[in-house]
């Protein structure tokens, strides 16, 4: 089919003469290297999100007044106010106070904040979708309130809570991108950064837009894959 | 009471759909009838820049902002500014979302590909602003090596990337806008910020609380301010030299100078 193959040389010629692709051909290791960064933040301000978000979470439902009060307070805060004013808030005026602040360790701190308000609704919202009936039938066992909440209902819990933890890790992902602002050298950042020397606009950000489009893809992928897994259990 | 809910929400649809098309409808009219009244020039820049172009009161005023103001007054043209990223001007000049940006834009090769410029109006140059308490940066060639701040798209964070080319361990921190770059050195983030020097002077005048200082002398003084326009705009290009020329044979430019600096 060499007519086919003509045409296609054309497209790709065309393509790659243009200064748009010189700049992305350039730089694709530079955004690379910041899909890294992404990625790494995301992962530690996840982790941090869900040991925050496990006591958050309990605590909204603990009988004792002030761990629900603090719970819920937190949850409201960080829920309740934008993540790109929590950033600067914590970055400019409030991490200052304790430690000599970076762009990433304040970075991590501001999402993990934000996801374990998240995180906490999210498991609170499964502790109690599992079946009243399964604590009573834990405590008519003998078991005393803390040994039925970790060995029967934290562990049916964490099934029904991995889809909206999934959901989670792409969102707080794509927010990670709200960190340019404050200088994390991550995706979008290094994207700004060519953006403002080259104005190559569409270039720069389709690229962009390809690269966070991957890497969510590959968390909902493997995502689906451990809900499958745990079905079959 | 289900029935019901549904009903209302169809209803409440309808009314604003309706109401959308109308002020579309209202909106386009009104710009109609401003454009044969008087010729619109629409200005891009950054306001964050001050004293060339900030915000007060809701109001742009700056530099820049009364320089252009004179320009179309004189030129007979309304002046509607428009604030954006820095690094969103030329790509709005491009896309024809406005006619012209003023911006404290430093004339450079780079820029001269995408855009056209003006005549100079200002002659700039960078400065570089440390901690009162840093005795150890005096020249750029103390930067060497150390956390610099910028402002993304400017001549100085080009100066910074620079810097790090020639000394890897060099740390460069590039903010959207200068003035949390100054926050940066004001909280000890980083150890410089290297910028153009009318804004860090006037930073630094303003600020009471300021914690920083200017040190060594200007440097990459040919550094000069223009409007841009889109690449090949010769009508406006011609339009805003003309008024440049004018304000500045009338006394009106040396005015406005002495207003801010």
């Amino acid at each position: 089919m060499p007519l086919v193959e003509i045409f296609g040389l054309g497209v790709i010629d065309n393509i790659t003469s243009q200064y748009g692709y010189k700049v992305i051909s350039n730089n694709l290791v530079y955004f690379l290297g910041g899909a890294g960064y992404t990625v790494f933040i995301t992962a530690l301000s996840l982790v941090m999100g869900m040991i925050l978000g496990l006591f958050a979470g309990l605590g909204k439902l603990s009988n004792k007044k002030i761990l629900c009060f603090l719970s819920t307070a937190y949850i409201d805060f960080f829920r309740g106010t934008p993540l790109f004013v929590q950033i600067f808030l914590l970055y400019f005026g409030i991490l200052p106070l304790f430690y000599d602040n970076d762009p990433v360790t304040s970075a991590i701190i501001a999402l993990g904040l934000n996801s374990g308000a998240y995180i906490g609704e999210i498991i609170r919202s499964g502790i109690q979708a599992v079946d009243h009936g399964q604590i009573e039938a834990a405590r008519s066992l003998g078991m005393n309130q803390r040994q039925a909440m970790t060995h029967v209902i934290l562990p049916q819990a964490f099934k029904i809570v991995i889809p909206p933890m999934i959901n989670e890790f792409i969102a707080l992902l794509k927010d990670s991108s709200l960190l340019s602002a404050i200088t994390v050298p991550e995706l979008m950042h290094r994207g700004d950064l060519v953006f403002a020397n080259t104005y190559q606009a569409t270039w720069v950000f389709g690229a962009i837009a390809v690269i966070y489009f991957i890497i969510t893809k590959i968390i909902s992928v493997i995502g689906d894959k451990v809900e499958r897994r745990l079905a079959t259990d | 009471m289900k029935k019901y809910g549904r009903l209302m929400i169809a209803v409440l649809l309808t009314v604003a759909l309706v109401f959308s098309v109308a002020g579309c409808a209202g909106q386009t009219g009104d710009q109609n009838q401003a454009q044969q009244q008087q010729k619109v020039l629409k200005i891009g820049t950054n306001a964050t820049f001050p004293p060339f172009e900030m915000q007060d009161n809701n109001e742009f005023t700056g530099f820049d902002m009364d320089l252009i103001r004179a320009i179309g007054e004189e030129q007979g043209y309304k002046v509607e500014i428009n604030h954006m990223d820095f690094k969103a001007l030329i790509p709005s000049l491009g896309n024809n979302k406005i006619d012209a940006a003023i911006a404290g834009m430093s004339i450079t090769e780079e820029r001269l590909e995408s855009v056209d410029f003006t005549d100079a109006y200002f002659n700039a140059g960078l400065i570089i602003a440390v901690a009162n308490s840093n005795e150890s940066i005096k020249t750029t060639e103390d930067l060497k090596g150390r956390k610099l701040a910028a402002q993304n798209g400017t001549i100085g964070a080009a100066y910074c990337v620079e810097v790090k080319k020639q000394d890897p361990k060099t740390e460069t921190r590039i903010f959207d806008d200068i003035g949390a770059a100054f926050m940066e050195l004001e909280k000890g983030g980083v150890d410089a910020v290297v910028n153009d020097h009318p804004v860090t002077a006037y930073y630094l005048k303003t600020t009471t609380s300021t914690k920083a200082k200017m040190v060594g002398d200007i440097f990459s003084a040919d550094d000069q301010y223009g409007i841009a326009v889109k690449k090949g705009n010769a009508e406006t290009l011609d339009m805003l030299n003309e008024g440049l020329n004018k304000i500045k044979a009338n006394g009106k430019y040396d005015e406005i100078y002495k207003k801010w600096f």
